[in-house]
């Protein structure tokens, strides 16, 4: 998968650049006006929820917006595991698979999304419908196994539970 | 299930609990008030007073970390801690489920008593539900005049609270990491000294404090320090949030002394270990925090006492491991968490941790040497005190005790050329039970 060259992608909507842009003016507001590049993580998180992902184009647009590098937005999108700089699917499944989950079910429940989806760890359904995911401690090991659907936790799961929520998803 | 006194847990479960109004209703913000008629200096001294020591895991004496930013350099910041990502650690997650507006009276004292007019609150990226809730809880706080302006509606001494989310990194939850990621960076690391309460926040001073520390501050400053200390040990004052999982019959959020018995924990609030099996293996402070034996946990989980027992109390995550699981694999996974979240940044973590990681999946897998052990040993030793941050030893103390402590299992392994539990590593009974958080059942 090559996401490097500019000259190739689509251009950005320009309704949607004009939401944005009101919508990091607010978020800039938080931080001293000197210090603006503080709000990347929260522009580049409002960037990937207006525009899909963290392409090279929208990296460089949220940079912009800052005053900071496309290498600093590069640098954050990569490091942090919630960016996404590759496509996923229109929705993520991300189970947690920490000592406590495992402790109360986690793996047999990893088997049973992976069998079911027929896709590995990071790999999206055919269909573009889920991105699988294996991710760690969620916070939530007294109420374990744990996942988090499109950001949204899910906690005491089972098999079934598991399956009512993917039965749910569009 | 009550046992003594609640500080932090005592609203939780009731109806709206998270909202200015019902947090006023039981007396909500007026330590706050009774803060602002008092100096500043004399907040600082209750807290001296308080012995209140940090909750994110390093234990630190809060009032002396506050006695460390230089008396003559403005302006000076409060950054909270909410990334909590250490494994096995859930309880600032229900402060800000519940109770959001302790919190946030908290900061307002903290940065009353320092003079602070700007504070952050880091909110780990995966945490979207308690982000919302905090969110609207400094909206309601804002549009009633408590903070903004004039804190308290009454001083003229402005406070901004502002959220900053996180995106999923475990270490910017290691204080000079979070910085760098509010600063908008990657999460490496600085070099300490200096401090951040000498150089922090865009190299201004700068205090960091745990959620559940900050919680507190309104007791201590309603009640006095010494009623808070009173509670605790002579070091060591108030309560603590304990987060029980694994293999305990009733997992939860128990609010106890700070120096809660650690057995008692488990055998008499959590009910016991589930199927009434034996207990194998206790984590009492995040994944990090040096295993103990079944023979090791009458001990006081203070964090003076567990440090004399050769581990840390940490940031209050108890795992309990009951004897139908696999510590070879407990570790495998454990030593795979903080390979994965090593930022990278120094040689011995970096390339050290994963090395570990591979060894211990290949014992498990049943292809290990007895050599492996004593490798496994140097690799820790030499990870151990050689890198920038904790995260390196958070990974080294595992594997040096798990090895030293259940080195008959891992020898198992190898004679056996396979792992002994079969596929039952995880333990006999691996089902989801009904949890105890304060009083609210999950």
């Amino acid at each position: 998968m090559n996401d490097f060259p500019l000259a190739a992608a689509e251009p950005l909507a320009r309704e949607k650049i004009e939401e944005f842009d009101r919508q990091v003016a607010a978020i800039v507001r938080r931080y001293p006006p000197e210090r603006k590049a503080a709000a990347l993580l929260p522009v580049l998180r409002l960037a990937q929820e207006s525009f899909g992902r963290l392409s090279p184009e929208v990296q460089q647009l949220a940079a912009s917006r800052l005053g900071v590098s496309p290498a600093r937005a590069d640098e954050v999108a990569t490091f942090y595991v919630m960016f996404h700089t590759r496509p996923v699917g229109r929705h993520l499944v991300e189970l947690c698979t920490n000592v406590s989950c495992c402790l109360t079910g986690s793996e047999r429940i990893w088997q049973h999304l992976k069998k079911k989806l027929g896709v590995g760890p990071n790999q999206t359904t055919a269909d573009g419908r889920i991105t699988l995911r294996e991710v760690e401690c969620l916070g939530s090991c007294g109420t374990a196994p744990a996942m988090l659907v499109d950001e949204e936790m899910h906690e005491r799961l089972t098999v079934e539970k598991v399956d009512e929520i993917l039965g749910r998803l569009s | 299930m009550s046992g003594g006194p609640r500080i932090l847990t005592a609203r939780w479960g009731k109806p709206d609990s998270a909202s200015l109004e019902s947090y006023r209703k039981d007396g909500g913000y007026r330590a706050l008030e009774k803060a602002l008629s008092m100096e500043p200096a004399a907040v600082v001294d209750e807290v001296k007073r308080s012995n209140l020591r940090g909750r994110g895991g390093a234990g630190f004496a809060t009032g002396l970390k506050w006695s460390f930013l230089p008396k003559d350099v403005r302006p000076r910041y409060l950054t909270v801690n909410a990334d909590e990502s250490e494994p096995g650690t859930f309880k600032d997650r229900y402060i800000l489920e519940h109770d959001p507006h302790q919190l946030i009276e908290g900061i307002a004292i903290t940065c009353w008593a320092n003079d602070i007019h700007l504070a952050y609150v880091y909110v780990r990226g995966e945490f979207a539900r308690q982000t919302r809730i905090l969110e609207r809880a400094l909206e309601e706080a804002r549009a009633a005049g408590l903070i903004g302006p004039r804190l308290g509606g009454k001083k003229d001494f402005g406070l901004e609270i502002h959220l900053h989310r996180g995106a999923g990194a475990y270490i910017c939850g290691e204080e000079s990491a979070l910085l760098e990621s509010l600063e908008g960076k990657k999460g490496y690391p600085r070099l300490k000294p200096p401090f951040p309460a000498v150089v922090g926040l865009w190299g201004k001073p700068t205090i960091i404090n745990n959620v559940e520390t900050l919680a507190n501050l309104p007791f201590i400053v309603e009640h006095g320090g010494e009623a808070f200390a009173a509670l605790g040990t002579a070091k060591s004052g108030g309560t603590r949030l304990y987060c029980v999982s694994g293999h305990v019959k009733r997992p939860g959020v128990y609010e106890r002394p700070v120096q809660q018995n650690l057995k008692k924990l488990i055998f008499e609030d959590c009910g016991g270990i589930v199927g009434d099996r034996q207990v194998k293996a206790v984590i009492p402070g995040g994944s990090s925090a040096p295993v103990l034996s079944a023979g090791e946990i009458d001990v006081s989980l203070e964090f003076d006492a567990l440090k004399a027992a050769g581990t840390m109390a940490g940031s209050g995550g108890i795992i309990v491991f009951d004897e139908s699981a696999c510590m070879v694999r407990a570790l495998w996974r454990i030593t795979r968490f903080y390979a994965e979240e090593s930022c990278g940044q120094c040689t011995p973590c970096r390339e050290g941790v994963p090395w570990m990681e591979g060894v211990l999946e290949k014992l498990e897998a049943g292809h290990g040497e007895r050599a492996d052990l004593e490798k496994l040993d140097q690799l820790a030793g030499n990870i151990m005190g050689q890198t920038i941050c904790a995260l390196g030893d958070a990974a080294a103390m595992p594997v040096q005790s798990f090895v030293k402590k259940f080195r008959d299992e891992f020898a198992r392994h190898v004679e056996e050329r396979r792992c002994p539990f079969g596929d039952h590593a995880w333990g006999l009974e691996q089902s989801s039970r009904p949890a105890l958080v304060g009083e609210v059942v999950y």
